[in-house]
Parts: structure tokens; sequence; C-alpha cells
């Protein structure tokens, strides 16, 4: 089972630079529970006791996981995970 | 149609159908066209309703000085209000905007300065409110945060939206300083249970997010999540491809925050036509295609369009 998850520049370091990985679960909790195993801290820049860190966007699919059910959302082989930090959109 | 002068002129914009990109008489796209405000842009709404909230608390008084982060639109509202009401108007605005943003704003007589590129309206935001802290006579409506611009959306784009589709279902909107969003989607889903409010968010390249710290985010001050149903992120390609497939399919000249919310739109529609539900489906179109033509967005192929758009701000 294969997930692509995207990662942002300021995350790569602790990917070794890649900017983009493979990893599996069942949920995005799992998800990042399975990447946390090899990339080590990456987890913990993401979530908190709380769950997704208040200034960090994932998207499923590009859709924002907070409106997926956050962690608990479910993720399938073939799925994308992009992450990103939280910007102030266009605006004019 | 008759008005006394071009500030009564704003709202009351079009709304049309997009027969040729529906995906059947069951399912519809709508476009809301907001290019046809007094400045071309959704913002004049906003522009307007701020400015009058300022007069009317006593913030803003004859000659102020007005101060806003913006990536143009916003600017270039306010720097026509700022002109019919006798405000001086200087806007910080990224440096990768296109050509045509920088040269209304000069023409409508605002100042301009620049912010860096890398961080994109974020950087704005910050160099407007470490300017503002220097000059506290200067005022800053700060569209992020002001109550006064989700309610131009509740007062004026909410109700035009239902009285023209009283059976809408989704509404989707560029998400930027979520204004539109907060107003239009708070008022139809207190009129319209069920319906679905569906954020279209651009997607950047990497200049903008950069070196971001994630723990240095900006969320605007007016976004409440629990209003909206969905939140798209969309990429700079996709919204490029849609706003030249809405040109080329139905003759419409929009801007590529319009390519963004189609790419959502069209989402949402081939769900509904796969699932047998019946959809309206409106899409706010922010602004016309004239302010991007110096991107190279409409001309060429779409790979050269997605060459030359790279590192620009586009939304």
């Amino acid at each position: 089972m294969a997930i692509e998850v995207r990662i942002p520049t300021i995350l790569r370091s602790y990917t070794g630079g890649q900017k983009s990985v493979e990893g599996s679960g069942a949920t995005l909790g799992e998800l990042l529970a399975d990447l946390d195993g090899r990339y080590d801290g990456l987890r913990e820049r993401l979530v908190d006791d709380a769950g997704l860190r208040r200034f960090v966007n994932v998207y499923l699919n590009d859709e924002d996981v907070r409106f997926l059910g956050g962690l608990a959302a479910p993720v399938s082989d073939g799925d994308t995970v992009t992450v990103l930090p939280a910007v102030a959109g266009g605006a004019g | 149609m008759r008005y006394d002068s071009l500030l009564d002129s704003l709202g009351g914009t079009p709304l049309v159908g997009l027969p040729r990109l529906s995906p059947g008489p069951e399912v519809r796209l709508w476009a809301k066209l907001e290019d046809r405000n007094p400045t071309g842009s959704v913002k004049d709404r906003i522009a307007a309703y701020m400015v009058a909230a300022a007069e009317k608390d006593g913030r803003l008084v004859p000659g102020a000085t007005i101060l806003e982060p913006t990536s143009g639109n916003t600017g270039i509202s306010l720097a026509m209000v700022a002109k019919l009401r006798g405000y001086q108007l200087i806007c910080v605005m990224p440096e990768n905007t296109s050509a045509e943003r920088r040269e209304l704003l000069e023409a409508y007589g605002a100042t301009i300065v620049f912010s860096a590129a890398a961080g994109g309206s974020n950087e704005a935001v910050r160099v407007a409110k470490e300017m503002a802290a220097e000059h506290p006579d200067w005022v800053m409506l700060y569209q992020y945060g002001n109550e006064a611009n989700a309610r131009a959306h509740y007062e004026t784009t909410g109700p035009e939206l239902l009285a023209d589709l009283p059976e809408i279902t989704h509404f989707v909107a560029g998400l930027g300083t979520t204004g539109t969003l907060m107003g239009t989607g708070r008022y139809l889903r207190e009129r319209r249970p069920g319906v679905q409010i569906v954020a279209a968010e651009p997607r950047y390249g990497e200049l903008v997010y950069g070196l971001r710290n994630l723990s240095e985010g900006f969320i605007p001050e007016l976004y409440d999540e629990s209003v909206l149903t969905s939140r798209f992120s969309v990429s700079s390609a996709d919204a490029l491809r849609r706003t030249r497939e809405l040109l080329h399919t139905e003759g419409l000249l929009a801007g590529i925050s319009s390519g963004c919310v189609l790419h959502a739109g069209l989402q949402l529609a081939a769900k509904a036509q796969a699932a047998g539900e019946r959809a309206d489906i409106a899409l706010l179109i922010a602004d016309g295609g004239w302010k991007y033509l110096s991107t190279g967005a409409y001309s060429g192929t779409l790979a050269e369009a997605e060459a030359r758009l790279e590192g620009q701000l586009w939304a």
C-alpha cells in the first residue's frame, strides 16, 4: 500500500531532503505514525495533543482534512496527502 | 439602469449560467460576475463597507491616511473609495503581483510599498502591521480581521445570490481574507439548511511557502472554520487550466482565482452527477482577466502559460 505524502520545504530536514515520501495506514493518524517510525520527529511538527497543529494544513487529495474527519480521515492506496503551512491566501 | 453616482452602482451583479461546463440539466454551474463592480472586483463591496464603518465610528476623519496590506484588488477598490471620500491611501503589496495592479493603484493616486515576494501576502500583512505601529495616525482598515468585510457579503452578496438562485445547493468562492465565504456562507446557511459552503484555496509555488515556520503561520482573524463545509487546495496549474477553460468554453474572461473556484466547482458537479443528485452550484467570479493579461496566462499553450506564471502571486 502506498500513499504519497508531500512535504513542505520547512520539514524536509526530517525526510533527508525528500519533498515526497510514502507511507501506509487506514487513517491519516495511522499514516503519520507510520511516517514517524521512519522519519523521526516529523509527526510532532504536525500534531499535538489536541490534533493537527494550528498553523499546519493537511490536504487529502486536495481537500482540507479538517473537513474529512481530521486525523480520523480514512486514507487509501493511491491517495495523495499534502502538508502546507498556513499562509494568507490571495485576498486582494 | 441609472444610479446617482459610481458607488451607488456597486453590487447587484449578474448570475450567469454556464451551460457548456455544466454536466447536465440537473447539475448546473452558475457564475456570479463580481467584475461588474465599479473597479472590477468583488473587493468594491468590502472597501465601501469598511470605509463607511470607519467613518461611522469616527476612526476616519477628512484627509486621513488609510494603510492596507493588499495583493491588489482591495487596494484598487480602496483607492477608488479613498479618491471619492477624500483620503490618502498607502498599500503594502508583494512585489510579484502583476504589472496592471501596480499601474491601476498608481493611476488612482495610491502610494505602494512593496514587500518581499517570498512570503507572499503574509509578508505584506507583517510589514503593514509594523508600519501601522510606527504611524498611529494612519488608519489600517485591515481586511483580514475587519467585521465589515464579512458583513458586506452577509448583507449584499448572500441576499443577491439567494434571490437569484433560491434552489442553490453549493456556494464556491476563493479563500483569501475569508470574508466572502464567512459573510455569504453565514447568510446562506441561515436560510438554506444543508447548503454547502466550499472554499477554493490557492496553492502557490514554493516561493510563497518557502521557509515559513510552521508555528508562525497566518490565519485571517475573520476565519471561522465552522462556516465552511469543505475546503479545496487548488494548484496554480489547475487554476490556470480552468481559467483558460472558462474563456474557451463559456467565453468568460475571468481572473485566475476564478479558475481556482471553477476547479472546485467542477469536482462538486461531478460528484453530484455521479450520485444522481440535483445541484445548483454558484461560483464567485472575483474579477475579470484584464489585470492578468501581462502574466501571459491566456496566451500560447497551457505549458507556456504555466511557465510564465511561476513565481507570480496570481490570486
